[in-house]
């Protein structure tokens, strides 16, 4: 378990603005996603964890070992940290080759096991026929795998990875994928994925954890995360979100329902707990959960009548944006089925309505 | 006529102990200002690279002042071996290093910090200690600039002149490198022996230079 308060300030220059990391966090087995925009900080948790950094105040435990602790002095080298680091750009050593690069990982284990162990690991990850070449002779899977296996075989007791599946196109991604579920599933090491990928956090994340600005805005399963975030800025980084202005019309507690004001029409909700009445919400709901309609007449309960200003298409759906900034995600054979419609009314399903 | 292949001899011998000593020294001194944090950092990097700017007469003088027999280096040098050091062979080499050590500080120094910094994030990350990461991961990766550099530190060692004339002397057959051999032709008239020992200099000269730019980072 790696368990971690960290706070670390760089004052503001004339050619850049400052920032603090303040931030307090622990995660257990499996993969915990450090998801946030550029800039927030997420690489700086994972050098301080790895020892390339030292923060102001704070303390890093990992599991009954202290790797850093301001208050005591203790500041751990990276090579007493046992953290194995996956870096961003892989980093393999360009004068050795593959089974050189993790020799040279493995070389605190003894001579005998030593030989062994290099070979189980080139066996595991399917390097043995390209042992002998160097990083820049061999694929970019080849390469990614590698840097996974040297980061392994010195059995840490964390993984650290720097956004490593970034710049991949899509057959070496879900490679990459794979590659990482069976590792959770082998060496049962916990991780840290920094990512800026919500797809990632999806693919590999037990837990995550949402940074900004130095700061963590939200945690837990990225489930949970997706069906309620914890205020706009989350709602925001995510970029899932249809977002509208709204106000509080009724709350019943009783009933689990509610009305929400949106422009001139009315939606109904479940209860909202903790608003009030005349409450001024954003109302949060995602593109897929929205359906569409052919409009005749009035529009019906939970419909807001829109004109579709343009339609994208998607690998595995259509996107339609609406007038207002609504967007909505149909299936293709709904599309089709949909697409001559002259005016169209928007459907919110009432369970679906959040509000921040 | 016959020509005397002494001087050229001793400046291979004053080159070949210069720049050995130039890259043990220099990369020492290089890997300190590229990875260590200290106050007079810069100031240790302009005192190394001085004597590639100071006059060889200027040189000279601090060299004699400060090695010369009266002084407490010179005495020690005495008592260790037995003999002075100035207007020795010996002091051909400390004449030479001073040209050569800071052409290697400067290059090594380049050379170590423009290895890219995350492959030595991974080596301490994988636990490497702090001298098997420079031996098997910083230097080899920039033994190609370093090997050009030495080559550079060894061609200017075979030409010293004036720190050379100053502190080793002019001494034929013992002190008389190959600079201060063809001065000393040319001094006496001597045609044929200046024009020989000029041409091998020279071929020596663009002989190392080619391969330093083969060498050199691709």
């Amino acid at each position: 378990m790696i368990q971690a308060r960290l706070r670390k300030t760089f004052p503001p220059r004339p050619d850049s603005a400052g920032f603090s990391l303040d931030l307090e966090f622990h995660a257990t087995a499996g993969v915990t996603v450090l998801f946030g925009p550029s800039g927030s900080g997420k690489t700086l948790v994972l050098d301080s964890i790895a020892g390339f950094v030292r923060p102001e105040e704070g303390r890093i435990l990992l599991d009954d070992d202290i790797l850093f602790d301001a208050a005591a002095g203790v500041h751990l080298a990276p090579q007493a940290r046992h953290c194995g680091y996956v870096f961003q750009n892989y980093a393999l050593f360009p004068n050795m080759t593959l089974r050189q690069n993790l020799e040279f990982a493995a070389e605190r284990t003894p001579r005998l096991e030593r030989h062994r162990r290099v070979n189980e690991m080139l066996e595991r990850f399917r390097l043995n026929d390209s042992a002998g070449r160097r990083p820049h002779e061999v694929s970019g899977g080849q390469r990614q795998r590698c840097s996974i296996a040297r980061a392994l075989i010195g059995a840490p007791k964390l993984l650290l990875l720097d956004e490593p599946a970034q710049g991949l196109d899509a057959p070496l991604r879900a490679e990459f994928y794979d590659v990482l579920r069976q590792v959770r599933a082998d060496f049962k090491t916990p991780a840290l994925l920094v990512t800026h990928d919500l797809d990632e956090c999806f693919e590999l994340g037990e837990e995550m954890l949402i940074l900004r600005e130095g700061k963590i805005v939200q945690s837990g399963t990225p489930r949970r995360i997706l069906d309620q975030p914890a205020n706009l800025e989350v709602a925001r980084l995510l970029g899932a979100f249809n977002l509208l202005a709204g106000e509080i019309r009724t709350l019943d507690p009783g009933r689990n329902t509610s009305r929400v004001q949106v422009g001139e029409f009315e939606l109904n909700g479940p209860y909202f707990p903790g608003r009030l009445k005349g409450d001024r919400v954003t109302v949060c709901v995602r593109p897929e959960q929205l359906t569409v309609g052919a409009r005749n007449g009035r529009p019906g309960p939970n419909q807001i009548p829109a004109e579709l200003k343009r339609t994208i298409e998607k690998p595995h759906w259509m996107r339609l944006e609406f007038s207002g900034g609504i967007a909505v995600d149909l299936p293709r054979a709904e599309f089709e089925r949909q697409r001559d419609n002259k005016e169209w009314v928007i459907q919110f399903p009432a369970e679906s309505l959040r509000v921040l | 006529m016959q020509i005397d292949w002494f001087p050229l001899w001793l400046s291979l011998r004053v080159a070949i102990v210069s720049t050995a000593i130039a890259v043990a020294a220099g990369l020492w001194i290089a890997y300190i200002l590229a990875n260590r944090d200290f106050r007079g950092k810069e100031a240790l990097d302009a005192a190394v690279t001085l004597p590639l700017v100071l006059p060889p007469t200027v040189l000279g003088y601090y060299l004699l002042v400060l090695v010369g027999r009266a002084s407490p280096l010179g005495r020690l040098w005495e008592a260790v071996f037995g003999s002075p050091l100035v207007f020795t062979w010996k002091a051909a080499v400390v004449a030479a290093l001073l040209h050569s050590l800071p052409l290697l500080v400067k290059s090594a120094r380049a050379a170590l910090e423009s290895v890219d910094r995350s492959y030595e994030r991974a080596a301490r990350n994988l636990g490497a200690s702090e001298w098997r990461l420079f031996w098997r991961v910083t230097l080899p990766l920039a033994r190609r600039s370093i090997f050009a550099a030495a080559a550079l530190a060894f061609a200017r060692s075979l030409g010293d002149f004036g720190v050379t004339l100053m502190v080793a002397g002019n001494i034929p057959g013992r002190t008389q490198t190959v600079a201060v051999a063809i001065y000393d032709a040319v001094e006496a008239g001597n045609g044929t022996l200046a024009r020989t020992l000029v041409l091998v200099v020279s071929a020596a000269a663009l002989l190392i230079l080619g391969l330093a730019n083969r060498l050199g980072p691709r």
